[in-house]
C-alpha cells in the first residue's frame, strides 16, 4: 500500500448564478487502494473539521451504474481510465500529482453548485419516445416472439448507457447523440420497439435539439471516454433511423 | 391493536384470486379524480407510479435523485426468478412459493408469498413487453440460470445488469405516463414526513433539495417505495443515499415496523480494505453457479492460493453441504464463512475473506464463456481490487445486502396507518428471515405492478373524492416540526461530523447486531447507541444552511433516523429468543452450528408500534400460520 500528497484543484460554484473560480487544496496520506470518491470524502471531512464548505458532488451507488457520478478529472471526464469515477482508484495517480477536478460543461447541464450539474435534459429526451406503449396486464407470453440471440445481445449493449453525460462532457460540441442513439437503438432492434419507431426517433430527437444540445461531427469523444463503452454506431443507425422516419411519417 | 393480516380463507391457490374479486372498484371516469402519491422511484415505484396512472389515477413520484433512473434497484445483478418452467427442470408456482417459505426460514405469509409466485410469471411477460433486453438462446427464447435455495434454473438476467435493464424498463414505461400527463417528478426532492389527518395518511412534507424549500403535498393515498435501511450498519452494498427515513417517519405516524432485526448478509461481496471504506461491493451470487468456494485447510497458510495443491484445500460449502454446494442460501453462506474466519482460516491481508476460485469453470468451458456469463462483474473485481480474477481467485467475504424487516403491512400493501402503503423492500412482508436470490426484483414488480393497482382501488372507493387541502393544520404543524429538525442540526455547531457518528453506529450494529448477536451483545449495543443518540443531540457539526444545497444536512437528518432504528433493531433482536435465516443469535444454534428455531413461541412476525420520544416501543404479535408448508429444520445438506 502506497500513500500519497496531492494538489487538487476544484472548481467551487456556490449556485447556477454565481461566478465559479478553481480552488487549490492540498491532501496527504491518501492510500492508493481508496476509490476516487473516497478521496474527495477524506477532503470533505478535513474541510468540515477546519469549519469550511465541504465540495458538492453527486454520487451515489459507487459501483458503477447508477450513472450519477460526474467528474471531469485533468481534462477527461470520469478521470484517465475508462470507467466511471466512483471505479476510479487512486493507483491511477501517483504521489506529488495535481489534479484538477471540474464539473460537466455543457449548455444544457447547468451547474447547481460546486461540481454537481442539473442533467433533468436527458430524462425530458426519454420522456419524449424512450418507452414501448404496453399497459400493464396486456403482454402477451414473454417467449411468444423469439428473438435471435445477436439482435438480443446488440440490443443489450445499447441498454447499458447509465445516463452520466460523459458522451455530452467529452464532446466538443457538447452533443448527446450517443445517449439519444443508445436508447433509440435498443428499441428500433427489437421487436417490441417496431410500432413506435418512427414517432419514437423524431420525437427524442427533436427533444435533443430544443435541450439545447450541440451537433456531431463524428470526432468519436463520445465513445473513447463512455464508462459503458457503448458504440458510436448507434449513432449511425439513429441517423438512418431518423432519415427513414422523416421520410415516412408526418408525426410531431 | 390487533393486526389483521386480511389474508383470505380458502385454498392457497385461489386466495389472491377471490381477494381481487372481493375488492371495491373506482368508475374509470372516477380515477381521474384520485391522487395518488408515490415515494420513491425504484422498481416498486417506478412500476406502480406507471401501472396507476395507466389506470387513470393522478401521480406524484417524488425521489432525491436527479432522476429516476438512479434508484439503486439499478444496482441488482443476477436476475429475477419466475415460475415460468420454460426449462421443463420441474419448476411451478407452487416449487416457487414453497423455496421461497423454506429460504425464508418459515418466517414469512404463506399467503403473501403464494401471490407472489403467482404473478411472478405476469412480469416477465411485461419486462419482454416493454423491450426488457433479458439473456436469450440461439433459438430466440429466453435464457435462465440458477440460483441459491433453488434446485430448478428459475432466474432471468440480462448479463449482470438485471437491475438495471427492469428498472430502464419500469423508468421507460413511467416516462410514457410523465409525457401523457399524468404522472408529475419531482426530483431532488427528498420526503421528511407523513401527514396524518383525521387518522388517514393525507400527504408528505417534502425539502427540496437545492433550494431548501419546505412543501407540502396532499394526496387521498401516499405509498413508500423507498427501500432498505442496510445504510444503518454504514457500510452495505447500498448505495449511499438510501436511508430510513421515509418509512421511519411514518412509524412515528402509527406505521407499526415489522422484524427490524431481519437483516441480510449477502456471502458475494469484495472485502474492507481499510478505514476510509465508503460501501461495499456486491458480487453477483450468480457467481456461485461457476465459482467454488474455499479456504485452506491449515490455519496460517500464507501461501498464493495457485499454490496451495488441491488436497489442501477445503471446499467448506461443498463438504458440509453436499446436494446444495456452493448454491446454499445467503445466510448458509456468510455464516459458514464467518466461521472458517473465525477459526482462523481466512486469506488476503485482513484474514476476513474466502477465496471464490474460477479455475475449474475456465478448465471446463474456457475462460471465453466464463467472460461472457460474468464479464462484467470480473471487470469490476478488477477494478476494485487491481486483481485479475481469470488469473487468481477472488477473495469475498459477507456485507449487509438487503433488509427483509420493514413496515408492517397487510395483505393490501396497507400499513397501520390507513391510507399508507408500503412497497417492495420497504416493507417487510414476502421474504420472512431471509430472502432468497433474484426474489427482491420479483417482489419490488410485483408490488407496484400487479398488486397495488388492485388493492389501493378498494380503499380509495370506501374513502370516497373529496380532496384534503393542505390548508390543514395538519400540514403546518408538520412543515414546522420538519423546520424545527433542521434548525437544531444546523445551529448545533458541535464537533463530530455525520460520518464521524454513523461509522460509529455502523461498527456497533455490524459487531453486535450483524452476522450473529448474542444477549451480551446486544445489550451491550444498547448502551453504545443511547450514547451515540445523546452524542447526535448534543454534539454533531452541520455547517452550511438550509436554502442551499447541503449534503451534511441531507445525511444528518436521515442517520437521525437510522440511529433511532438502530435501538429498535437490537430490541428487536434481543427479544426474538432462537435463531432463523439472518438472525443468528448464538445462544440458539444446533449442534452443528445451523439456525435453531422455535417454532411453538417464535412463529410470528414482531410489529413495533411507536410511543413517543424516549419511550420503550411496544411489541405486536401476528401468529404465522402454516397450512400448506410443514416447518421443518432447514437442510441443505
Amino acid at each position: 500500500m502506497n500513500t500519497m500528497n496531492l494538489t487538487l484543484k476544484i472548481w467551487r460554484q456556490p449556485n447556477t448564478a454565481a461566478k465559479g473560480e478553481l480552488k487549490t487544496y492540498s491532501i496527504s496520506g491518501i492510500n492508493d487502494h481508496m476509490s476516487f470518491l473516497e478521496m474527495m470524502d477524506v477532503l470533505n471531512e478535513n474541510l468540515q473539521k477546519k469549519g469550511e464548505d465541504p465540495v458538492v458532488f453527486d454520487h451515489d451507488c459507487r459501483e458503477g451504474i447508477c450513472g450519477a457520478c460526474s467528474l471531469v478529472i485533468n481534462g477527461r471526464p470520469h478521470g484517465p481510465q475508462q470507467t466511471t469515477t466512483c471505479q476510479l482508484h487512486m493507483r491511477s495517480f501517483k504521489d506529488g500529482d495535481t489534479i484538477y477536478i471540474e464539473p460537466w460543461r455543457a449548455k444544457a447541464f447547468p451547474v447547481i453548485k460546486d461540481l454537481m450539474v442539473n442533467r433533468s435534459a436527458f430524462d425530458r429526451i426519454q420522456h419524449a419516445g424512450g418507452y414501448v406503449s404496453v399497459n400493464t396486464g396486456s403482454a402477451q407470453d414473454a417467449n411468444a416472439i423469439p428473438i435471435g440471440k445477436e439482435i438480443a445481445d446488440e440490443a443489450f449493449n445499447s441498454a447499458t448507457c447509465i445516463g452520466c453525460g460523459a458522451c455530452v462532457a467529452a464532446c466538443k460540441n457538447a452533443s448527446a447523440m450517443l445517449f439519444v442513439s443508445a436508447k433509440i437503438s435498443q428499441l428500433a432492434m427489437l421487436p417490441q420497439g417496431q410500432a413506435e419507431r418512427n414517432r419514437r426517433a423524431e420525437g427524442m430527437v427533436a427533444q435533443m435539439d430544443q435541450e439545447g444540445f450541440g451537433a456531431c461531427t463524428n470526432t468519436g469523444a463520445c465513445e473513447a471516454e463512455c464508462p459503458k463503452q457503448i458504440s458510436i454506431s448507434n449513432i449511425a443507425r439513429m441517423n438512418r433511423e431518423y432519415l427513414g422516419a422523416k421520410l415516412s411519417s408526418n408525426a410531431v | 391493536m390487533t393486526l389483521d393480516s386480511k389474508i383470505p380463507s380458502g385454498q392457497i391457490s385461489e386466495k389472491w384470486s377471490n381477494h381481487k374479486f372481493g375488492l371495491k372498484l373506482v368508475n374509470p371516469a372516477n380515477k381521474r379524480k384520485f391522487d395518488i402519491i408515490v415515494v420513491g422511484s425504484g422498481l416498486a415505484g417506478a412500476s406502480a407510479a406507471a401501472s396507476l396512472a395507466e389506470l387513470g389515477y393522478n401521480v406524484k413520484v417524488f425521489t432525491f435523485h436527479d432522476s429516476p433512473r438512479r434508484a439503486h434497484s439499478i444496482a441488482a445483478q443476477g436476475g429475477i426468478n419466475a415460475a415460468k418452467n420454460y426449462q421443463n427442470d420441474g419448476d411451478s408456482t407452487y416449487r416457487l412459493f414453497y423455496d421461497t417459505v423454506k429460504g425464508g426460514d418459515y418466517r414469512a405469509r404463506e399467503g403473501n408469498v403464494y401471490r407472489l409466485a403467482q404473478v411472478s410469471v405476469d412480469i416477465i411477460d411485461q419486462c419482454v413487453a416493454q423491450g426488457v433486453p433479458f439473456a436469450r438462446e440461439y433459438g430466440g427464447l429466453l435464457s435462465n440460470r440458477s440460483f441459491g435455495g433453488a434446485q430448478v434454473s428459475r432466474t432471468f438476467y440480462a448479463r449482470g445488469q438485471t437491475g438495471q435493464q427492469l428498472l430502464l424498463g419500469a423508468y421507460s414505461a413511467m416516462n410514457r405516463q410523465i409525457a401523457a400527463g399524468k404522472v408529475k417528478l419531482y426530483t431532488r426532492t427528498e420526503m421528511l414526513d407523513l401527514v396524518v389527518v383525521d387518522g388517514k395518511a393525507r400527504g408528505i412534507i417534502t425539502r427540496n433539495l437545492i433550494t431548501g424549500a419546505i412543501e407540502s403535498h396532499a394526496a387521498h393515498a401516499v405509498l413508500l417505495c423507498t427501500g432498505g435501511y442496510g445504510n444503518v450498519f454504514y457500510l452495505s452494498t447500498n448505495a449511499m443515499a438510501c436511508n430510513v427515513t421515509a418509512t421511519w417517519r411514518a412509524h412515528k405516524k402509527g406505521a407499526l415496523f415489522g422484524n427490524p432485526c431481519f437483516t441480510q448478509i449477502h456471502p458475494t461481496c469484495i472485502p474492507v480494505s481499510g478505514d476510509y471504506q465508503s460501501k461495499l461491493t456486491l458480487m453477483s451470487e450468480s457467481l456461485r453457479n461457476d465459482g467454488r468456494v474455499w479456504v485452506p485447510k491449515a490455519v496460517g497458510d500464507n501461501r498464493l492460493p495457485t499454490d496451495i495443491p488441491e488436497e489442501e484445500r477445503d471446499y467448506f460449502l461443498e463438504r458440509k453441504y453436499p446436494s446444495f454446494g456452493n448454491l446454499v442460501p445467503r445466510d448458509v453462506a456468510s455464516r459458514n464463512a464467518k466461521s472458517v474466519c473465525d477459526e482462523g482460516r481466512g486469506v488476503g491481508a485482513t484474514k476476513l475473506a474466502v477465496y471464490l476460485d474460477f479455475a475449474d469453470a475456465i478448465r471446463r468451458d474456457s475462460e471465453d464463456v466464463v467472460r461472457a456469463k460474468y464479464g462484467n462483474l470480473f471487470d469490476m473485481y478488477q477494478q476494485i481490487t487491481g486483481e485479475n480474477p481469470y488469473k487468481m481467485p477472488m477473495r469475498i467475504y459477507p456485507a449487509v445486502h438487503y433488509t427483509m424487516g420493514g413496515l408492517w403491512v397487510d395483505f393490501n400493501l396497507m400499513t397501520t396507518v390507513p391510507g399508507c402503503y408500503a412497497l417492495g423492500e420497504a416493507n417487510f412482508s414476502d421474504h420472512g428471515a431471509n430472502r432468497l436470490g433474484a426474489s427482491a426484483l420479483m417482489q419490488g414488480l410485483a408490488d407496484g405492478y400487479f398488486v397495488i393497482p388492485y388493492t389501493v382501488g378498494d380503499y380509495l372507493a370506501a374513502i370516497g373524492q373529496e380532496k384534503i387541502g393542505t390548508d390543514r393544520p395538519e400540514f403546518k404543524e408538520a412543515e414546522d416540526a420538519v423546520r424545527k429538525r433542521i434548525n437544531g442540526l444546523l445551529s448545533m455547531k458541535g464537533e463530530k461530523t455525520v460520518d464521524e457518528l454513523h461509522r460509529k453506529l455502523g461498527l456497533t450494529m455490524w459487531d453486535y447486531c450483524g452476522m450473529s448477536r448474542t444477549e451480551e451483545g446486544l445489550k451491550k449495543a444498547q448502551g453504545i447507541i443511547a450514547d451515540i443518540k445523546k452524542e447526535f443531540e448534543t454534539n454533531v457539526k452541520v455547517l452550511g444552511a438550509n436554502e442551499e444545497m447541503n449534503q451534511s444536512l441531507e445525511k444528518a437528518l436521515r442517520l437521525a433516523d437510522f440511529i433511532e432504528l438502530g435501538a429498535l433493531m437490537v430490541q428487536d433482536a434481543l427479544d426474538r429468543n432462537e435463531s432463523c435465516g439472518g438472525h443468528f443469535r448464538e445462544e440458539y444454534q444446533t449442534p452443528d452450528g445451523e439456525a435453531l428455531r422455535d417454532d411453538e413461541n417464535y412463529a410470528y412476525v414482531a410489529a413495533w408500534e411507536y410511543k413517543g420520544d424516549n419511550q420503550s416501543e411496544v411489541l405486536h404479535k401476528e401468529a404465522l400460520k402454516f397450512e400448506y408448508v410443514k416447518l421443518t429444520q432447514r437442510s441443505y445438506k
